[in-house]
Formats: structure tokens, C-alpha cells, sequence
């Protein structure tokens, strides 16, 4: 049988395998057959790739899966579930980088290339070069080796915008002539680098969400875009559903947050906040002490547990489950309220509750849980703030109005698990904290917990 | 060439619809894992990598860079898909229970 006729006859099943396990990730109890099957369709189209007619030598080849599979393996069998957002924005920046390698390794073998292919080229090289460095970036502010606050100055979007028409620019300048442009090829490596990292830096901590799905959507567009410098089929199928599922949650995730993505992308969510955070509000804050938080949840029927970025911090997971499991045995309906953007990548909570055994059907999105949180007795928010601030639906001229919360103050009682009265990330004053069903419980989020199981252990 | 071009965009564009409709449904749960596995299908650029760094070494500019988006490359494939399975292992149902 031909060789390209079987190579392309198993990218077709690489490509049913890919479609398969994404549909199969839809579903908790299909999920992890469903990443099987996609791992499956990968080695296939890898191991069938090395019959390619162009390959003539091996060694590189090898050597280079080696090293990678050793390095992954590592890095994902050793890396803590609460530093799970930041290591999948480094691995997406990896494939950031290896299609724009790709493109640079097509070209510098033949940089005579028709108008098309060269567009492609650069266009790999460009969403490669941004999906790199803005990857790296994310995973410097979410591993917090640099300020996860939005580094904004002066001119930054008028810096962006020219260095944007000059990469689109040197772009076409290169597509027309691609064999005469060897220099400006660099710059336009250089410059996909330095736009990628700018690109980042004003983005905000609560924003990395929306970031990370976008990045995740580039890595698959720059997968893509390699496919069509090599004429092949499998990288733009595969490249093109991964591009489409990372605008999805990035639509999901800025719905959740009632900003538009241009928004997102070109304010500093921050900046804009200080400037007019005035908000006045009323009544005191109520302190509680672990003692009386204890009797009040002995007597509660049902609790609605809201964990936030707060929870990922303290490492409270685990005394979190433990105090949920001892509630239930006390005869207690205990849910967990998730919002859509709590953490920092899209399903942080999620995953550390998993981590943490909590049965995936305790968890209650967001939609679920506000029509029936009137008849929740107490509702305990674990590090979380600006997904329960009653401002975003009461006080339009918050920063935050309209984005959708959880409704916790309609709760009859709400426990807020918290450091001190210093404001959240968004740096929005909190109505919650003054209301009258409100009760602070200061302190570390897992010592208060922890004090609370005690409590009910020893009684 | 025009052929192929317009060949190949006829693919992107049914893919781009077709991930649109799979992504659509996924529950807000599985968003991580899913954000994990699909970067792990990204990687898929390992495929390009490996016919560039197959080219032989008369081109080594070619190779170097070709093995180095190999490595790179598989980083993404072998490192997402492993985290992903860890991440999804330990999502279970009430009645199942204990950690695998």
C-alpha cells in the first residue's frame, strides 16, 4: 500500500479518536476513558508520522521525545494539585513554541515558499511566539514569581497597537518576498515574543481565567497554522478544535464576569477600580468566634459551602471535606456552590474538591443553587469574595455590577471565612460583610475549619 | 496550489463548527480537565516537529530547531495528558467512594 495513503488513513482515526475524547470529556463518569482514547489517537498519529518519505534520519527525532517525555512526565506526576492552573498555562506555552519552531524549521529549509504557505508560516510563528511568552507570563503571575496585580503604565495600549500593525506589517512585507527576508523574519519572531508578554501583564489576577482559556485557544490556532505550513490535515483538525473549545470557556468565563473580552484584554481591571472605590457602606461587621460558629452549624439542616481562591491558598480542602462529612453525619445537606470564575483557570474549585474526595455530585453550579438559596440555613464562604458580592447586584456604580453572583446573603445565615476586613482581589468593599445575617469568622481559613471539626469531634 | 489551500480551509472550517459543538455541553465541573486534555491535542504540532527534525543533518539550523519543537511538543502532549488523567482520577461519584 502507498505510504502517504496509510499515514492519512491513521490520521483519520487520530481525528475520530481526538473528536471521540472531547465528546467523552463532557461527562464525568465518560471523562478519563475519554482523555484515554485522545492519548490513544495521539501516539497514532505520532507513531505513523515516522513512516513519513521525508524523514531521513532519527536521532534528533528520538532524542527530542525522550527528553520531552521524560520532562513531562515529571513535571505532571510531581506537580501539586493547587499549582495545577500554572503548569498547564507552561505546557500550552510549549505548544506555543513548538509551532512556531516548527514554522522557523520549515522555512530555514526552504525560504523560497509561495505567498500562501509563507503567510503561514508567519502566522504560526506569530500566535506561537504570543501563546509562548503569554503562557509563560501567566504561569509567572499565577505561581506569583511575579506580581499578579495588572503592571499598567502609560501609553501601554497605544505600545500595543503599534507593535501589533508592525508585526502585521512586517507580515506581509515577508509573505511577498519570503526568500529575501531572512532578518525581518527574526524581528518578527522577536517581535511575537515581546508582544506575547505584554500582551499578559496588564491582566489582572480574577482575570487569569479568561487569559488561560484564551491562551488555550492561541496554542490550538498556532497548531493549526503550522498544519497548514506542512499541508497537513491532522494538525489543522485537531489545532481547529482546540482553538474552538478555548473561545468557548473564554466566552463562558467572561459571561460569568459580565465583561466583554476586549475588555478583559485592554483594562486593567484593577486600575479602573481604586479610582472609584467609594462605595458606602452601612451597618457593622459581626464577628464570630469558632465556639458559637459550631453551635450554629449543629443546629443548620442545610449548608451551602462557597469556596473561593482564598480556599486554594489556605490548602483547606481536605479540613473543608472533613467538616462537610461531619455535617452530613450530624444529619446535614451539605452542597458546594461553585462560581464559574472562582480561582484562577476555569474549574479550580472543582478540582481541588476532587482532590480532596469530594463526590463530584456535591458540587452545584452557580444557576442551581441561587433559586433555592433562601431555604439554605447557612451558607459558609471559604476564600471567596467578589463572586458573593451583593454590590454586582445592588450598586450600579460598582466596578462589578451585573456580573452574576451567588446570592449567599439570602441565605439565612452566611459564615465569611476571612484573613481581616482587607478587600479582595478586584479591591471592591464588600456589602456582605455588614449585613445583618452576616457572621466574620476571622482568622486562617484552615484553622478556623480545622477548630470548627474539633468541635464537633469532641462533642 | 489554490486547490489545496481552499482544501485545507474547507477542513479548518468544518473543525472549527464541529469543536463548537462539542465543547458547547461540557459541564462546568470538567472545565480544567477539559482545558488540560484539549492543550494536550494542541501538541498535536509534534507531528510537524518530527518531519522537520527528520530532515537529515545537512540542514542542521533545520533539525535543531525541528528537535527542539520535538521536545517541546512532547512536553505538551505527554505532560498534559498525564495530568489530565491524574486530575480526572480523582473525580468520583458519592456511592463509588475512597480514593483510587
Amino acid at each position: 500500500m502507498n505510504r502517504d495513503v496509510l499515514i492519512n488513513a491513521v490520521y483519520i482515526i487520530a481525528a475520530i479518536s481526538f473528536i471521540f475524547g472531547l465528546k467523552m470529556l463532557s461527562s464525568p463518569a465518560t471523562a478519563r476513558k475519554g482523555n484515554l482514547v485522545s492519548a490513544v489517537g495521539m501516539l497514532l498519529a505520532v507513531v505513523v508520522t515516522m513512516l513519513n518519505k521525508e524523514i531521513i534520519s532519527y536521532q534528533w527525532i528520538g532524542f527530542g521525545i525522550i527528553a520531552g517525555s521524560v520532562a513531562g512526565v515529571f513535571a505532571a506526576r510531581l506537580v501539586a494539585m493547587t499549582r495545577m492552573p500554572e503548569m498547564v498555562a507552561l505546557f500550552n506555552g510549549f505548544g506555543g513554541l513548538a509551532s512556531l519552531l516548527v514554522g522557523w524549521a520549515v522555512y530555514h529549509y526552504q525560504p523560497s515558499v509561495n505567498v500562501f504557505t509563507a503567510v503561514t508560516i508567519y502566522l504560526s510563528v506569530l500566535i506561537g511566539g504570543i501563546t509562548f511568552t503569554g503562557s509563560v507570563v501567566a504561569f509567572g503571575k499565577l505561581s506569583e514569581v511575579i506580581t499578579g496585580k495588572p503592571v499598567l503604565y502609560t501609553g501601554q495600549q497605544i505600545v500595543n497597537a503599534v507593535l501589533l500593525i508592525g508585526a502585521i506589517a512586517c507580515g506581509v512585507v515577508f509573505s511577498i518576498v519570503p526568500a529575501a527576508n531572512y532578518p525581518l523574519f527574526i524581528v518578527s519572531v522577536v517581535l511575537s515574543l515581546v508582544l506575547g508578554v505584554l500582551a499578559v501583564i496588564p491582566i489582572g489576577g480574577a482575570d487569569m481565567p479568561v487569559v488561560i482559556s484564551l491562551l488555550n485557544s492561541y496554542s490550538g490556532l498556532a497548531a493549526c497554522a503550522a498544519g497548514f505550513v506542512i499541508q497537513n490535515n491532522i494538525l489543522i483538525v485537531a489545532g481547529s478544535l482546540v482553538g474552538a473549545s478555548g473561545i468557548i470557556l473564554t466566552n463562558i468565563m467572561c459571561k460569568a464576569m459580565n465583561r466583554s473580552l476586549s475588555n478583559v484584554l485592554f483594562s486593567g481591571f484593577g486600575a479602573v477600580v481604586n479610582s472609584k472605590a467609594k462605595t458606602s457602606v452601612e451597618g457593622e461587621v459581626k464577628p464570630i468566634v469558632v465556639e458559637d460558629a459550631y453551635y450554629i452549624l449543629e443546629a443548620a439542616r442545610s449548608v451551602v459551602i462557597v469556596p473561593g481562591y482564598g480556599m486554594a491558598v489556605a490548602q483547606a480542602q481536605h479540613v473543608v471535606r472533613e467538616l462537610g462529612e461531619l455535617l452530613e453525619a450530624n444529619g446535614c445537606e451539605v452542597k458546594y456552590a461553585i462560581h464559574p470564575v472562582a480561582g484562577r483557570m476555569p474549574g479550580h474549585m472543582n478540582v481541588l474538591l476532587a482532590e480532596a474526595n469530594v463526590p463530584y455530585d456535591q458540587l452545584v453550579e452557580m444557576d442551581d443553587i441561587n433559586p433555592m438559596i433562601e431555604t439554605v440555613d447557612v451558607c459558609m464562604v471559604v476564600g471567596a469574595n467578589d463572586v458573593v458580592n451583593p454590590a454586582a447586584r445592588e450598586d450600579e456604580s460598582s466596578p462589578i455590577y451585573g456580573m452574576p453572583i451567588i446570592n449567599v446573603d439570602y441565605a439565612r445565615t452566611v459564615f465569611v471565612l476571612k484573613r481581616s476586613m482587607a478587600s479582595g482581589f478586584a479591591g471592591i468593599s464588600n456589602p456582605l460583610f455588614y449585613k445583618n445575617n452576616t457572621r466574620m469568622l476571622f482568622g486562617d481559613a484552615k484553622q478556623s475549619i480545622q477548630g470548627l471539626v474539633s468541635e464537633f469531634k469532641n462533642s | 496550489m489554490e486547490t489545496v489551500a481552499i482544501f485545507l480551509g474547507f477542513i479548518l472550517i468544518l473543525s472549527i463548527f464541529l469543536g463548537f459543538e462539542l465543547i458547547a455541553k461540557v459541564p462546568s465541573t470538567l472545565h480544567t480537565p477539559l482545558m488540560s486534555g484539549s492543550n494536550a491535542i494542541s501538541g498535536i504540532t509534534l507531528v510537524g516537529a518530527i518531519i522537520s527534525a527528520g530532515t537529515g543533518e545537512g540542514n542542521w539550523v533545520s533539525v535543531l530547531l525541528g528537535t527542539l519543537a520535538v521536545a517541546f511538543a512532547t512536553i505538551n502532549v505527554v505532560g498534559g495528558y498525564f495530568v489530565t488523567d491524574r486530575m480526572l482520577g480523582m473525580f468520583h461519584k458519592k456511592e463509588t467512594g475512597g480514593k483510587q
